[in-house]
């Protein structure tokens, strides 16, 4: 039995097993590899993508939670000819360390600014706190955000 | 150290053949649009220097970048001795060869070791075009300047890209002959860059280790014993292979030493969540007859009550210690303990490597790709040149990745599969297989004089190795000129080790890590027993200008030292009215040849919630090379040694490791970051590095502004053991 569902836009269709977490699909089968593994059990946030506009944990989502919706990751994230507001905040504002978590930092940022596009600092607090950043960005992060905000989202 | 002329040579081989056409991704406008292809030449200049046909150079980054900032700071320094506008460069992670020295990323060397080399890989290149501008010309080289990528003579401008296949065929000039901007006429350096990787990075293109994907690539997974020593006596094998999605289940032997390839059972198949899902059901039987029985608990409450009494052997002893004590006026004496520590980058170690008869390809995040191939080289039989390390961007390092564990299971586990394998750690596998700091306990005492003078200083230093002789590897071992060694005349340190199998590495600013948050916060309780002003008697103490002598590069400036504790105290505005329950914490620590003085401002709940709300930093490491990347580490290394000091600690209780993901391990989130404030005191000092001496003055600091705050003196590390969390 083949899982369909939609990808940055596109229809994929999947006989993969159902159980299959969407990071490792992604991941493995599509090779959109900028959602990233950290812990496996939703306390990071590397992993998040967006499942009908929702920020979810790709690693606690499987492709059978999945079926018939609307799947958007990182590489989906940036419109045709521009970067989404936040790409570009986190770009001039020097946001990374390592990198490794601001895939999914934005994500989450991004799913913040469509449900409230001017959001107050405990707004970001709040929306943000299940995004752990080891080398510690935090601040350019709370930055970015606002600047994109500013940008209108 | 790079020799350029060497390297130049090595570039050039004896074949005279100079263009080399290349086929590259084209630096597209900002933004997503298409990616095209296009053909240049680009001609190599030396190791760090090529000049593309298009007007653009291409600058080789020789360093792992693991979040330190080297894949854009090294260049930058290149860019600004070859002259060229930093919107015309482009950077490649170099490869791994001879050519580049060493090549790691540790102990916050690579400014420092590279600077002097990188400014003459870019001035001899610039040199080389001068002379062949000026041959064109018919000039005297002395009527030539560079610019922005052009040799200006007179009213001619040539474009660099014009000269650099004549310029290459051109002696390769003498060290001694090159000429060096002076540091006011510096474009580039000191400026705020952003990151080479950043648009790659938000827009999810692949660049990590976790990244690699190819044909025909298989994914494994290792699992290794919980009890550190324990070996494989049986596995449910067939079970695993008969899996959906497994095409091999097999157990291995240890190889080589510590850093090398433990014992274990790998999977591989065709899917990441197969082989995990495989390594869910993997029934092993482990042989624990060799393995560790260490208990962190126990070993922590016999270190805390011997503390402060004489035994273990001496590390030091100047002066006449027993003699200052017995005639002082006052003493004071206490102990202090901090636990071990996970490094926890947010990339669980993974490597991918393609085994091909006598050849291998590996892909690894790791922190020392030259020391990679040395490994691989040893313990699995393929030549050094039949190795190529392909090293990728790493998500975190901190110190981890200075092992090679996961390459040497990569490599194995490709070799006897027969495939190409990407071996994936969980969460799980890292926190139980990490390199951890090592716990550690200090019994201090000082004596003091009359005036209030520390004139005798004894620490009883209780700590761990594998050999019971001496700290291995070094994570926990005295410096020469430890704090505060050379500054009190009669000290003294005795040494307590105990034997134990846990592998110790160095976590970020080893050594100081957990010495600054002791002697930063002992001071603080010797000001307050003696009712002295702390930061008097910090300045006191460093006296009179002078050179503490220490290993090379490691000399202290008292000077240096004293500018940054008074500059974090103005900038703090140190001693500020605040009310009940609000206080500040100074502190200072040397390390990595850093001077960091940071000042915490915080506030305590009646029912222990801490709330940092400022944090400044003042920080001496000479110039700053990028003022971006400079101030990011300084922030980071406060955030990381927040939320190393509040919650973080590893449990070890009979060889096994308790802590197993971030439900356990809670690194700090985004609701308990403060506002930072980073300064940093610029001088013509040799440039050193910022990944790490940021970190080491947080936890004194927090700390004795607790003891303002509260009256409640922490002695021990994690603050959540005392009952204190995050507001």
């Amino acid at each position: 039995m083949a899982i369909n569902l939609k990808i940055n836009g596109k229809r994929v269709s999947s006989s993969s097993d159902p159980e299959t977490p969407l990071l490792w699909f992604v991941r493995d089968e599509l090779n959109l590899v900028g959602t990233k593994f950290g812990c496996g059990i939703a306390q990071c946030g590397a992993c998040t993508i967006h499942v009908d506009g929702v920020a979810v944990r790709s690693c606690q989502t499987t492709l059978e939670d999945a079926e018939g919706l609307d799947v958007k990751t990182i590489e989906g994230l940036a419109g045709k000819d521009r970067l989404h507001a936040l790409q570009q905040a986190w770009i001039d504002l020097d946001v990374a360390q390592c990198g490794y978590c601001q895939a999914g930092q934005i994500m989450s940022a991004a799913a913040l600014l469509a449900d409230n596009p001017s959001p107050s600092d405990q707004d970001i607090d709040d929306a943000m706190a299940g995004n752990l950043c080891r080398c510690g960005t935090y601040p350019r992060i709370r930055a970015a955000i606002k600047q994109a905000a500013g940008m209108g989202g | 150290m790079i020799d350029t002329n060497i390297s130049r040579r090595a570039f050039l081989g004896t074949s005279g053949a100079l263009v080399v056409a290349v086929s590259f991704t084209a630096c597209k406008p900002k933004g997503a649009g298409p990616v095209t292809e296009t053909q240049v030449t680009s001609t190599p200049m030396n190791a760090h220097v090529e000049i593309g046909s298009d007007g653009f150079v291409t600058l080789f980054a020789q360093h792992p970048e693991i979040g330190q900032g080297v894949k854009t700071s090294l260049p930058m320094i290149v860019a600004e001795e070859l002259d060229v506008p930093w919107e015309k460069v482009r950077v490649r992670q170099s490869e791994i060869d001879p050519k580049y020295g060493f090549q790691f990323a540790g102990g916050s060397l690579s400014v420092p070791m590279l600077w002097q080399p990188l400014r003459e890989a870019g001035a001899t290149a610039r040199a080389m075009l001068v002379s062949a501008a000026a041959e064109k010309l018919g000039v005297e080289q002395s009527q030539c300047k560079t610019e922005n990528g052009f040799v200006i003579s007179g009213s001619k401008r040539l474009p660099y890209s014009e000269l650099a296949e004549a310029a290459a065929l051109l002696p390769v000039p003498d060290k001694a002959e090159l000429k060096f901007k002076d540091s006011q006429d510096f474009k580039i350096l000191g400026r705020r860059i952003t990151g080479v990787d950043n648009e790659a990075l938000v827009t999810g293109r692949p660049l990590f280790g976790i990244d690699q994907q190819f044909e025909g690539l298989h994914y494994g997974a290792y699992t290794k014993c919980p009890s550190v020593g324990g070996i494989v006596k049986s596995a449910n094998l067939d079970e695993i292979k008969a899996m959906p999605g497994i095409t091999d289940a097999f157990a291995l032997d240890a190889k080589g030493e510590v850093d090398a390839l433990k014992p274990g059972v790998a999977i591989v198949g065709t899917s990441t969540f197969a082989v995990l899902k495989a390594k869910n059901a993997l029934k092993i039987d482990w042989d624990l007859s060799n393995a560790s029985t260490f208990n962190w608990e126990e070993f922590l409450e016999r270190s805390k009550s011997a503390a402060l009494k004489d035994g273990g052997t001496s590390l030091f002893s100047d002066g006449d210690v027993k003699t200052a004590f017995n005639s002082a006026d006052k003493t004071v004496e206490h102990v202090y303990a901090y636990p071990f520590l996970a490094h926890a980058p947010l990339e669980p170690q993974n490597c991918t490597a393609k085994v091909d008869g006598d050849k291998v390809e590996i892909w690894a995040p790791t922190q020392m790709p030259t020391q990679a191939v040395q490994m691989v080289a040893e313990n699995f039989g393929f030549k050094p040149e039949n190795i190529v390390l392909n090293q990728t961007r790493c998500g975190g390092g901190f110190g981890r990745r200075l092992f090679n564990d996961f390459v040497a299971e990569a490599v194995a586990i490709s070799q006897k599969a027969g495939v190409p394998v990407k071996v994936q750690w969980t969460r799980e596998d890292d926190m139980a297989n990490d390199y951890y700091r090592p716990g550690a306990v200090h019994g201090c005492a000082a004596a003091l004089d009359a005036s209030g003078k520390i004139t005798g200083w004894k620490v009883n230093f209780h700590t761990l190795s594998k050999d019971g002789e001496t700290p291995g590897r070094s994570p926990n071992a005295y410096m020469d000129n430890e704090f505060p060694r050379h500054l009190v005349d009669h000290y003294s340190v005795n040494e307590t080790v105990t034997k134990m199998a846990i592998p110790t590495g160095w976590w970020r600013a080893p050594i100081s890590n957990g010495f600054a948050f002791v002697y930063g916060s002992f001071l603080h309780e010797i000001a307050h027993e003696t009712g002295q002003d702390y930061v008097e008697l910090v300045l006191s103490l460093y006296g009179d200008d002078q050179i503490i002598p220490g290993p090379q590069g490691s000399e202290i400036n008292t000077a240096r030292a004293k500018g940054v504790i008074r500059e974090v105290a103005k900038r703090s505005n140190w001693g500020k009215k605040l009310p009940k329950g609000r206080a500040q914490g100074l502190a200072y620590y040397y390390s990595h040849s850093g001077y960091i003085g940071e000042v915490v401002e915080l506030e305590v709940s009646a029912d222990k919630a801490v709330k940092v709300h400022k944090v400044d930093v003042v920080a001496d490491v000479g110039p700053i090379v990028n003022m971006s990347g400079a101030e990011n580490q300084c922030a980071g290394s406060v955030i990381d040694g927040l939320s190393t000091m509040m919650n973080l600690q590893v449990n070890i209780q009979n060889g096994q490791i308790i802590e197993g993901n971030f439900d356990t391990y809670p690194l700090m989130r985004m609701p308990s970051t403060p506002e930072i404030d980073v300064h940093f005191i610029q001088s013509n000092n040799p440039p050193t590095g910022l990944g790490e001496p940021a970190l080491p003055p947080l936890a004194p600091a927090v700390c004795n502004a607790i003891f303002s705050a509260t009256g409640e003196r922490v002695r021990e590390l994690p603050l959540s053991k005392s009952g204190f969390r995050f507001a």
